[in-house]
């Protein structure tokens, strides 16, 4: 038996996700969702084989959701239209449902989720690690212990490299993120988050005042006290943002 | 007219022409009349650089006055005030500048005409200014106007763009579809909704205002289709005076700002929502204020909030004021307050 959640914010979507399924026998509706917490939590909870994920969600979005699971489980997206997502569906050749679509579209899906098997969530983790949504840009989802919380970017202070791991750095402490710095490098808007050393980011608003440390090495200090390494390059990318 | 258009500096030494050329003339005038050259020049410049500081003043002092009847009486009065005032500086200015009988005689004796002179040179100053400024204000209201209605007509495209927004019919749809299986009343119903909604965004007429009822009926359409999609989560609260329904406001102006509230208020939360909007008048100013739950706490939205800044620029290009939509945040309530004024 295949295990099935659905996530869809909207009830008549889920209903009929619902009524596609009953020519599927071989899987069963073990929770429904109606935004992306739930999810999480059903998920950890039913550990499901397959999921039908929406994007558009309250509080987190569908990538926002599956950035936060462990070991994802096979991901079928539905979607109304977001020009964003279906580009980044269609660059990593991953099946997805555009709202509304026929019992034979559905039926479609199921059958190349089945044959694919686990090649579809490789993708889906290839998917994760080159999209963000424009409102990512905007907040950073984190996990701490079951609970879930949203940084608006505003308030992160700086971010730290740490091993596979992002110490997200803020008032209450860090919480640890599985993306690169690479990827908050791209998404971050340049002129708030500066990367200023191979292994950090910083957020120019706390920024306070540049100390000298040796001859020619820098420190930044921020408001919360902490002393940020500034690398060469990043000494000098920082003077340029700044206009020094 | 090109006058409006012509740069400063080009005004100032055609200004001063006209007066050198008074200046020369009367010159030419007292000479004849057996004065020596010094003495007519003297007299011609102190004259005529007095008037034209008189001509400066009242050109000025007519820039913040929009030309009116009332005012007309206002600057004849103003201008007589001036030429009194320019003949009494000039003949106190050359009395002791030029001192002797025959010109002291003949200074006292041109008193009228001088004055009569100057006036009349104000005056001309006067109907120029006031020419000028009439012509530049209806240009700048035409161009008002233009921009108004050029706004207006890319609203409307972008409204067929936004409101036939891609993902909330999609999303329609999608509801319709699943409504047909269980509920196919209900579907059809929809469909008539979204039908009428869809009409309405795309209505031919180019009327740019419509009363407050139509709007809202309008509104309706699309809180109805909302409803169903989001069921129960999705709770709208319209408090509306019968009194209030004829007043005016620009076409498809609320819808925007709802939308707003709404995708706010569902995404940033997780619970059950209420919107509410509230019209009231105030005194000759129909005010419209949307109000939708957010979460301080984690809502990564700033300024204004977005989708807001079209109806915002729309309010400003109509109504020429930049105060006619204020946003709101306390107690995790999110408030756009919209002032439409009503003209007589």
């Amino acid at each position: 038996m295949t295990r099935v959640i659905l996530i869809d914010d909207e009830p008549l979507a889920r209903s009929i996700l619902r009524t596609y399924l009953k020519n599927h026998a071989d899987f069963s509706v073990v929770a429904e969702c109606g935004d992306g917490f739930e999810g999480v939590k059903a998920i950890a909870q039913h550990k499901p084989d397959v999921i039908f994920l929406d994007i558009q969600m309250p509080k987190i979005n569908g990538f926002e959701l599956l950035e936060l699971l462990e070991s994802p489980p096979g991901v079928i997206f539905t979607t109304a239209f977001d020009e964003y997502a279906m580009q980044a569906f269609e660059r990593h050749a991953i099946d997805y449902l555009l709202k509304p679509f026929s019992q034979e579209r559905f039926d479609k899906a199921i059958l190349k989720w089945k044959s694919q098997g686990t090649g579809v969530t490789r993708k889906t983790e290839e998917l994760l690690a080159s999209v963000s949504p424009p409102e990512e840009r905007q907040r950073i989802v984190v996990k701490k212990g079951s609970n879930l919380v949203i940084l608006p970017v505003h308030t992160v202070f700086y971010l730290e490299a740490f091993d596979d791991y992002i110490k997200v750095h803020t008032k209450e402490g860090f919480y640890l993120k599985k993306k690169t710095m690479a990827h908050y490098e791209k998404v971050l808007d340049p002129k708030q988050f500066v990367r200023v050393h191979r292994s950090y980011i910083l957020n120019l608003q706390e920024l306070t005042r540049i100390e000298p440390l040796t001859k020619d090495s820098h420190v930044a200090l921020l408001k919360s006290g902490a002393r940020i390494p500034l690398s060469e390059s990043g000494f000098s990318i920082l003077k340029a943002v700044l206009g020094i | 007219m090109p006058a409006p258009s012509l740069p400063i500096s080009r005004m100032i030494i055609a200004y001063l022409a006209w007066w050198t050329l008074w200046g020369a003339l009367q010159t030419m005038l007292l000479m004849q009349w057996g004065f020596g050259f010094d003495t007519a020049m003297k007299d011609a410049l102190v004259t005529q650089l007095i008037f034209a500081m008189a001509g400066y003043t009242i050109n000025t002092s007519m820039h913040s006055y929009r030309p009116s009847g009332r005012n007309a009486i206002y600057v004849v009065g103003w201008s007589v005030a001036l030429a009194a005032i320019c003949v009494y500086l000039q003949r106190e200015t050359l009395m002791r500048m030029i001192d002797y009988p025959e010109y002291l005689a003949f200074l006292g004796d041109s008193t009228v005409i001088r004055g009569a002179f100057g006036w009349l040179n104000i005056m001309l100053i006067a109907v120029l200014t006031w020419f000028w400024v009439y012509v530049k204000e209806k240009q700048e209201s035409e161009d008002r106007r233009n921009e108004a209605i050029k706004l207006a007509r890319e609203t409307e495209l972008s409204n067929l763009r936004q409101q036939l927004q891609p993902h909330f019919l999609f999303n329609s749809l999608n509801s319709i579809s699943a409504l047909t299986l269980s509920h196919p009343e209900e579907a059809r119903k929809m469909i008539q909704q979204l039908s009428d909604f869809l009409r309405g965004t795309i209505r031919k007429d180019d009327k740019a205002f419509v009363t407050l009822d139509e709007e809202l009926k309008h509104l309706q359409l699309y809180l109805d289709i909302e409803r169903v999609r989001f069921g129960h989560r999705l709770n709208t609260q319209i408090t509306c005076d019968e009194s209030l329904r004829q007043l005016k406001l620009p076409a498809l102006l609320l819808q925007p700002v709802v939308e707003n509230a709404i995708k706010f208020g569902l995404y940033d939360t997780t619970g059950d929502i209420t919107i509410q909007l509230v019209a009231r008048s105030e005194g000759s100013i129909l005010e419209l204020e949307v109000t939708n739950p957010y979460d301080e706490a984690t809502s990564s939205r700033t300024g204004t909030g977005f989708g807001l800044t079209a109806v915002q620029r729309r309010l400003d290009l109509l109504f020429n004021r930049g105060d006619l939509i204020k946003t709101s945040r306390q107690n995790n309530l999110f408030t756009t307050l919209l002032r439409i004024p009503q003209s007589a």
